[in-house]
């Protein structure tokens, strides 16, 4: 092959992938979205109940808190470092928010903008021991589990607080529905649900022209509507369930925004693509002039300020602050990176695998507490699945990459 | 932006960096003592000197990644100290460092722009991303590579074009080249020089390292020589070639092949490759190596040298096919057999393949080693430490004692620890991947000699490069690999690097258009083996 001529060779118009080829390729790189789809399925079967308008609103308000924290940490594994204190965070800035609303009679905004300027504090904190000063985020977060869960039992008089009610316990309780009516439904809901489905779709067509402008091999046709309507279809029906219950959660519309605004900021920011960067060769990034104490500083941050609305959703979930509330969530919100795709070396994880990876642990947990599984068996199923679904991944990566090379 | 102050004007001055007295330890290590250079616009000067003479430290003093300890450094006209690498990009200092520093996981494009990703309104564009880098990336001759793709799938060479186009797309009035032929072949070589010809017309200043000589009159004006932190002196670069030796290593290098054959092609097959098939990258290969021999492999990028030494050493797995050592069979990907039955690999890429850079100069030497002397499962420290120091010694690494982190060593030095890893092994197949990459002349005949030493022994050796000078000079027979086959063997006392190379970019796909179908790229190899240089490779050959 000579680097000199063929310059000018003309590309051919459309690169259209073969279906069959795209399909074992999709199949190949969406196995984690695979999975997640075989998990539901498994539990619908095995707990029709599982399916059902309450079951389904309950997921969501109950798992958000998981959803906020893996959009954090997905940053912070993809930076190639971790955070093991974000579990000891929740409870803080939850016992601070019960303290200054339920125990000062504050109203509740300032109860959240207590809580989330200690998580910002919290943030600093450790941004400047690892950034600046250069300890690993294992051992800096090591030390800030064991400082934070104290400060919070400190705070709390090693006794809960509560109730928050009114707006504060709305945050993860209310629901927004009624605006139009509806029988029995809240037509509401699948109106947000109408719009944000064809958002999607108009964004996808907007991904597939701009991939054919610059030449890169697109989906076939058949792929791309079948991708479309499943999308539509899932999403219609699970708003179809919920508009049978209480409408559409308000967490859910919290959540929605945080996961658009992270997926671009990891996506389609210099921020987010540098944190890419020095996860992935942290000397190539410095010699290229990334910054990288900066970044990771305040990515850093960013993991305080996640937390603390995190430990805001968990407490108006709980309607109160607890001394022991978030204890281990920063294993569920580690596992939910991985099982989404994160690669434990750095440099390698999508948002919306985290997501995805958040959403499988959730699932998990719900259908076995609503099968009646026993306590000691849910957290063995749990890590039996965090193990497998990595070992699957890391089995389908080695064997696209043969395929491939 | 793309004015360049040499052209728009001129009657400004010409000078475009000036160091004065210039110095840098690391701890008690003095690297770098007064050193006073000026590089002016449109100039290339080379900077030559031997592994650990202080290159490297030089221009990340200049590029902003180091600081100074004294002197003054002055660019444009001014006095700087820039703090980080962006300032000294937005000053106008572009670098291209030693080592492949890319990150694997990310689209070719995104690290073409890395540190500096277009962006609108704090979003970056996409659009704007892979035009800018497609745009360097024809500079480079690459043109149709897909920017999408992630660069860990690339090859070494592709990677450093894409180093070098991530240098290009700053629009520098300086730039720095450390050591970026190491990595390519002839063809991409001439392709980088032409560029480099290309903007020394638009008069920007260029600093280039390379321990190739003949690369010295090529393309350089000047040379500055260092040796241990001292600059000897700086003079044209049509200095001939003998004196920039005496000047780099301090004393004379009678001939820089000496290859001594000894083998009739009756010994003993230690090696015995047959109709191996690794997917399209490995075609039917068949290959012999016998005791006393040293085979070299030669071939442009993406041949399948590297894959066919990693598949016969177990390193990677591979479909059909027979790889016999020492008269037994191995089986496909079963590397510990491999190392068992004699075959040591020194790999391509020492940075993520053969070292360990936390590790220190002991450790990295002894891996290979460690089980084998092991005394009921307790690693023999002392004499491992004995070995590698002795070996170390022999290879003339360069370091502070052997429990310096090889991290902390400069780039050929770090080579010249693979290599002392299998050296001591005593493989007796062994096989090299780019033996000499970055190695210094006078290392460089240390490796060839060692290399003599265990053929003589009894031992064969394996050698794919891409340095033809080298593989015509060091082989006894010469294999061209071509798109995953081999397509021609020949003995190396009547090889020409003419015939290498037109069996080496032959299109083998279709046979008609063949052979000397390129010759601007053949010619470019010519220039360099042919290089009026003593210790011409081919003369030595049929001289012993
Ligand atoms: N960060 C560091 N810490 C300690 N010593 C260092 C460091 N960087 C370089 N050195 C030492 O400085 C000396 C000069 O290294 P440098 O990389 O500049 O050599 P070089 O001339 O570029 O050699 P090569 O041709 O092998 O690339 C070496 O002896 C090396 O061990
Ligand atoms: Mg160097």
């Amino acid at each position: 092959m000579s680097l000199t001529d063929e310059m000018d060779t003309a590309l051919p118009e459309v690169r259209s992938a073969k279906l069959g080829r795209y399909m074992l390729d999709s199949a190949q790189k969406n196995g984690i979205l695979l999975a997640f789809v075989v998990v539901v399925i498994v539990f619908s079967i095995l707990q029709p109940a599982f399916l059902s308008p309450s079951n389904l609103t309950n997921l969501v308000l109950q798992y958000a808190y998981v959803l906020i924290l893996a959009l954090g940490m997905l940053m912070v594994i993809v930076l190639a470092q971790i955070d093991l204190s974000v579990g000891s965070v929740i409870a803080l800035t939850g016992a601070v928010a019960a303290v200054v609303c339920v125990r000062g009679g504050a109203p509740w905004w300032a109860g959240v903008l207590a809580a989330l300027g200690v998580g910002l504090l919290v943030g600093l904190w450790q941004g400047f021991w690892v950034a600046v000063v250069g300890i690993p985020g294992f051992i800096v977060s090591l030390g800030g589990m064991l400082i934070f869960r104290g400060l919070a039992q400190l705070l709390l008089d090693y006794k809960s607080l509560s109730p928050f009610g009114g707006v504060y316990y709305d945050i993860s309780n209310g629901f927004l529905n009624g605006l139009f009516g509806g029988d029995g439904f809240d037509v509401f809901t699948l109106v947000i649900f109408a719009i944000a489905v064809v958002g999607y779709a108009a964004s996808q067509w907007k991904a597939r022209l701009g991939q054919i402008k610059y030449r890169q091999t697109v989906a076939p046709w058949p792929a791309f509507l079948a991708k479309l309507v499943v999308v539509a279809v899932v999403a219609l029906a699970f708003a179809w369930q919920i508009s049978h219950n209480r409408g559409l959660p308000v967490i859910l519309i919290i959540l929605a925004v945080f996961i658009m605004v992270y997926g671009l900021l990891m996506g389609r920011t210099g921020f987010g693509r540098h944190i890419y960067a020095i996860g992935g060769n942290i000397l190539a990034a410095q010699l290229s002039g990334v910054k990288v104490k900066w970044v990771t500083f305040w990515t850093f941050v960013n993991m305080g300020f996640l937390a603390a609305v995190a430990g805001i959703v968990y407490s108006a979930r709980m309607n109160g602050a607890q001394p022991a509330a978030g204890n281990g969530f920063e294993l569920d919100a580690i596992a939910a990176c991985f099982i989404g795709g994160a690669s434990t070396t750095g440099g390698i994880g999508r948002i919306g695998g985290a997501v995805i990876g958040g959403l499988i642990m959730a699932v998990i947990s719900n259908g076995m507490q609503l099968m009646g599984v026993s306590q000691g068996v849910q957290p063995v199923v749990k890590g039996l699945i965090l193990t497998i679904a990595v070992a699957f991944d890391l089995w389908n990566r080695r064997r696209s990459a043969t395929v491939a090379g | 932006m793309a004015t360049w102050a040499g052209r728009e004007d001129p009657s400004a001055p010409t000078e475009l960096l000036r160091l004065t007295g210039v110095s840098k330890s690391f701890g008690p290590v003095s690297v770098l003592r007064g050193i006073d250079l000026t590089v002016h616009r449109g100039e290339v000067m080379v900077l030559l000197g031997e592994n650990g003479a202080g290159k490297s430290t030089l221009i990340k003093l200049i590029a902003g990644i180091h600081r100074l300890d004294s002197g003054s450094i002055q660019f444009d006209g001014v006095p700087v100290q820039f703090h980080s690498v962006a300032q000294g990009e937005a000053a106008g200092i572009a670098t291209i460092h030693q080592e492949l520093n890319n990150v694997p996981q990310l689209s070719v494009a995104e690290n073409i722009l890395l540190g500096r990703l277009p962006s609108r309104a704090g979003f970056v564009t996409p659009g704007a991303i892979r035009r800018r880098a497609r745009q360097a990336l024809a500079r480079v001759g690459l043109s149709d590579l897909d920017v999408d793709q992630p660069v860990g799938r690339l090859g070494v060479a592709h990677q450093q074009l894409i180093e070098i186009a991530h240098a290009l797309d700053v629009e520098a009035k300086l730039l720095i080249l450390d050591e970026p032929t190491a990595a390519l072949t002839a063809e991409e070589i001439s392709a980088l020089f032409a560029i480099m010809v290309d903007l020394r017309s638009r008069g920007v200043g260029m600093i280039f390292i390379s321990h190739h000589l003949d690369e010295v009159a090529r393309v350089g004006d000047r040379v500055a020589v260092l040796r241990d932190g001292d600059l000897i002196d700086v003079v044209p670069a049509d200095t001939d070639q003998a004196r920039l030796v005496r000047m780099m290593v301090g004393r004379d290098i009678a001939d820089q092949y000496p290859r001594h054959r000894q083998t009739d092609g009756e010994s003993e097959v230690l090696l015995d490759v047959e109709h191996l098939c690794q997917g399209k990258r490995l075609l039917d290969i068949c290959l012999r190596a016998r005791a006393g021999e040293v085979v070299g492999l030669a071939g442009l990028v993406g041949a399948g040298r590297t894959e066919l030494l990693r598949a016969i050493f177990g390193a990677d797995h591979y479909d059909t096919g027979v790889v016999q050592v020492c008269g037994r069979r191995l089986a496909s990907g079963r590397l510990r057999q491999g190392i068992r039955e004699g075959l040591g690999l020194v790999p391509e890429d020492r940075k993520s393949q053969g070292l360990v850079a936390q590790a220190s100069v002991r450790e990295n030497i002894g891996y290979a080693t460690l089980a084998s002397t092991a005394h009921a499962g307790f690693v023999d420290r002392a004499g491992q430490a004995g070995r590698a120091e002795a070996v170390a010694r022999r290879l003339r690494v360069r370091m502070r004692d052997v429990d310096q982190p090889v991290a902390d060593l400069s780039g050929g030095n770090q080579q010249k620890v693979v290599f002392a890893r299998w050296a001591l092994a005593g493989s007796q197949v062994l096989l090299l991947d780019e033996p000499t990459r970055g190695v210094d002349v006078g290392a460089r005949v240390e490796i060839y000699e060692f290399i003599n030493d265990i053929t003589a022994a009894g031992a064969t050796v394996v050698m794919a490069s891409s340095d033809l000078p080298e593989v015509l000079g060091m082989s006894d027979r010469i294999v061209v690999m071509n798109s995953g086959r081999i397509v021609g063997e020949i003995p190396a006392d009547q090889a020409t690097s003419d015939q290498v190379m037109a069996l080496a970019v032959r299109d083998v796909e279709s046979p008609e258009a063949s052979g000397g179908a390129n010759p601007p790229e053949v010619s470019g190899e010519t220039d360099r083996a042919q290089a009026p240089n003593h210790g011409d490779p081919i003369k030595d050959g049929g001289n012993r």
